[in-house]
């Protein structure tokens, strides 16, 4: 499961971002008749269909695993949280829908229209993500129903999806999906455009790419903010795992780095800045922050991984920060697209770093839940399927995830390096599609 | 009528739905598979740019129906997710596979040996999907599914390998090709081609007519509880006479090359199969054990249910009607003309 979550993750926030860069390029074109728009826009479409087919068939494994490998944690939990689901049911089928005009109706529908659906495509791309990620948030904090000798009483969907985690996990993963899949882009391109360097294809593609990257990338930190101090409130424990928190005190430090030892209940090699967690998560240096020790060891999460997995997260966030904020001086001072070799060397080497955070950000609410599947209401070994011989899918669906991850990775490679050239704005003639 | 019912039926309808849309396109998967003659090339290009603009909305219904069961009969679904996990997790499998290699087709190389490796794991993968399909409704209408307490009775295996489920299985795959044939009759302006998917839907449709009677006799021995909804009611006989008249209509309009129509009947006895199941059945969602009121959610939870339908229902439908105008405007059909 946590395999397939994390491998339809990178696909899920290619369906939000990809269109977004696809009807960016298009506007161009129809705006301004620029050949390598064009060019770019329908090459982006291609590399969106065929990362959303595969995102579109995990996300079908996904709905079902979800009773194949936890029916009790479904009989429970799907009439509380499912509404999100069947929301998100609607937007899903809107953006395979639109999609397809797209896709296939290029010559078929005017190009206003065709351009709409492709926005069409983006929002409810959107939407299906921000779905989702209410029905985890409210696996972080579960609203909207009482227990009561072990069943859910006075259940209500609407309140479930207004709980308390969603609009901060709303806010950052969507941020995080235009982040990841912006620098991605900008790190494909910089490098063809290291190769040739005079190429308009990659150069407008950059361009695109870098603006969309660069924004989310400064909105990013503040939204993490917010995040960190809803974890704080509400699920004290994650945050002490995140930090590496293991006793209770006023005026925490923020930990950067560090390997957390379980058994010493201590965090060890860490950078400590005096009063940064108090400040941090609840504004005030004196605020007192729960450790770890506030609960049993046996209600803790991996503390290590949890912990690792968070500075790599916001490791990676920050140094994306500030190459975008550099770009942003580059091309301020260029009046035009920050093309200087080192810089685009930069930006190759960032290409990953969003799909890092975003692999890692995921780890930190997934794991830093642990061990319930609902917070404070029902264990993660409680809710496992019955199922002998677990590890036969799990095998059979980790080794095919693998085997697609690398077919995708082949064409969109091929269709990377069957880049046109496209060297003066085209004059009359349209160049060779390949 | 009880808020579960609605429910029930909208259960209903997206599974006619993707019946008639996704079964089209796995039909579509299975001549692939079968493509021969000199034209073999043709027929698959054909299949391709049928199904190639709508395979992902059409696919869409089944998530509904998953979505739906967990959400509005959340024990009901643990206990079909538990006791059939084996044939639902070959069902994925099936239709992960089909789906990437279709679309890896459609982008790979154009030379022959890729497009032939993609083809055939795309059909393969196109018969396994309806075939699993089947066999799950199988072990469902067999009463085979039973949970007590959390725990499976019968094993993961015995509930769904048995003659009843593997018939319904056979079954299944006989009508998705059915419709796939007939629908392509229309899909093609050449009439050679044409007349390949006619033979086609001609045998596939006396195939199923076998197929139906097969499995209408199991269902006597193994599925008591469907057969004797299906046959001591008092609207049994006359829904079987309609079946019959509706598929022996279907079958002759292809004879005599009436394809618009033979689409039609097509349409309405695939539509008819799948409510009749549903009928014999009811009230069970999953008998002996769920009835489709004891299985519900608490009541808020249906009423909210059933307002996200309506109001996605009022989104959905110009949209689907918006992709089927462009790409042929074939309302209701699984596949359209390129």
């Amino acid at each position: 499961m946590a395999i397939s979550l994390g491998f339809h993750i990178v696909f899920a926030v290619v369906g939000i971002a990809m269109p977004v860069l696809m009807v960016i390029a298009e506007d161009r074109w129809i705006r301004r008749k620029d050949e390598a728009s064009l060019l770019l826009a329908r090459r982006w479409a291609q590399g969106t269909a065929i990362l959303f087919a595969v995102g579109a068939v995990s996300g079908t494994v996904l709905s079902f695993e979800l009773g194949l490998l936890w029916p009790s944690f479904m009989a429970f939990a799907g009439p509380i949280f499912g509404m999100p689901f069947s929301l998100e049911g609607f937007a899903f089928f809107l953006e395979a829908i639109f999609l397809g005009i797209y896709l296939y109706g290029w010559e078929r529908v005017p190009p206003r229209a065709h351009w709409a659906a492709g926005v069409l495509v983006a929002l409810s791309g959107v939407l299906s993500g921000v779905f989702v990620v209410i029905a985890n948030g409210w696996m972080n904090t579960p609203t909207g129903f009482r227990m009561e000798g072990g069943r859910a009483v006075d259940v209500d969907p609407w309140i479930a999806m207004r709980n308390p985690a969603a609009p901060t996990e709303i806010v950052h993963m969507t941020i995080a999906a235009y982040l990841s899949v912006g620098f991605a882009v900008a790190g494909i391109h910089a490098w063809r455009l290291l190769a040739e360097p005079d190429n308009l294809f990659h150069r407008r593609a950059l361009g695109f790419a870098l603006w969309m990257a660069g924004v989310a990338a400064v909105l990013q930190p503040i939204s993490g903010d917010f995040s960190a101090r809803q974890v704080a409130e509400h699920q004290p424990v994650k945050l002490a795992a995140m930090e590496g928190q293991f006793r209770t005190e006023r005026g925490a430090p923020l930990r950067l780095g560090g390997w957390p030892d379980e058994e010493a209940e201590t965090t060890r090699y860490a950078l400590e800045i005096p009063y940064g967690l108090s400040l941090l998560a609840f504004h005030d240096p004196r605020a007192v922050v729960p450790g770890l020790d506030a609960v049993s060891r046996a209600d803790r999460p991996p503390v290590h991984v949890v912990h690792v997995a968070f500075q790599v997260m916001a490791g990676c966030g920050s140094a994306l920060m500030a190459v975008a904020l550099l770009g942003g001086l580059l091309a301020w001072r260029r009046r035009g697209l920050p093309d200087q070799r080192w810089y685009l060397r930069m930006l190759v080497a960032c290409g990953p770093l969003g799909f890092v955070a975003l692999e890692a950000g995921w780890a930190v609410t997934e794991v830093g839940r642990q061990p319930w599947i609902v917070h404070g209401v029902l264990r993660t070994a409680d809710a496992v399927t019955p199922m002998p011989g677990l590890v036969v899918p799990l095998v059979t669906f980790t080794a095919i995830y693998l085997f697609l991850g690398f077919v995708v990775l082949f064409l969109l490679r091929r269709q990377v390096f069957k880049s046109p050239r496209v060297v003066a704005p085209a004059q009359g003639r349209r160049p060779a599609e390949a | 009528m009880p808020l579960e019912y609605w429910i029930a039926g909208a259960v209903m309808v997206s599974l006619t739905l993707y019946a008639l849309g996704a079964g089209a396109d796995f039909g579509g998967g299975v001549w692939d598979l079968l493509s021969s003659g000199p034209r073999a090339r043709a027929q698959r290009d054909l299949i391709a740019h049928a199904i190639g603009p709508i395979w992902e909305a059409n696919h869409v219904w089944l998530i509904l129906v998953v979505v739906l069961l967990f959400v509005c009969f959340p024990v009901a679904w643990a206990a079909l997710s538990t006791a059939l996990h084996v044939p639902l997790s070959l069902m994925l499998l099936g239709i992960v596979l089909r789906g990437s290699a279709f679309t890896f087709r459609s982008y790979d190389d154009a030379s022959d040996a890729v497009q032939r490796r993609w083809g055939r794991v795309f059909a393969m993968a196109s018969v396994l999907t309806p075939v699993m399909l089947g066999v799950c409704v199988g072990a469902v209408a067999a009463g085979r599914v039973r949970v007590s307490d959390g725990r499976v009775l019968g094993g993961f295996v015995r509930p769904w390998l048995a003659p009843f489920p593997l018939a319904v299985g056979a079954l299944a795959l006989a009508l998705f090709a059915f419709l796939a044939a007939v629908y392509l009759t229309l899909e093609s302006e050449d009439d050679a081609l044409r007349e390949d998917f006619r033979g086609r839907a001609l045998a596939a449709g006396a195939l199923l007519g076998i197929f139906a009677l097969g499995a209408l006799a199991l269902a006597r021995e193994e599925a008591p509880r469907v057969w004797m909804g299906l046959s001591a009611q008092p609207w049994s006989l006359p829904l079987h006479a309609f079946i019959a008249t509706v598929a022996m209509g279907a079958l002759a309009s292809l004879w005599w090359r009436r394809y618009p129509l033979a689409r039609v009947l097509a349409i309405l006895q695939v539509a008819l199969v799948v409510w009749g199941w549903g009928l014999g059945q009811f009230p069970y969602l999953v008998p002996p054990d769920f009835t489709f009121r004891a299985a519900a959610a608490p009541p808020a939870v249906l009423r909210a249910v059933l307002g996200v339908l309506v109001a996605g229902g009022v989104v959905l439908a110009p949209s689907l009607w918006a992709l089927y105008r462009v790409f042929g405007g074939q309302r209701g059909s699984g596949l359209s003309s390129h």
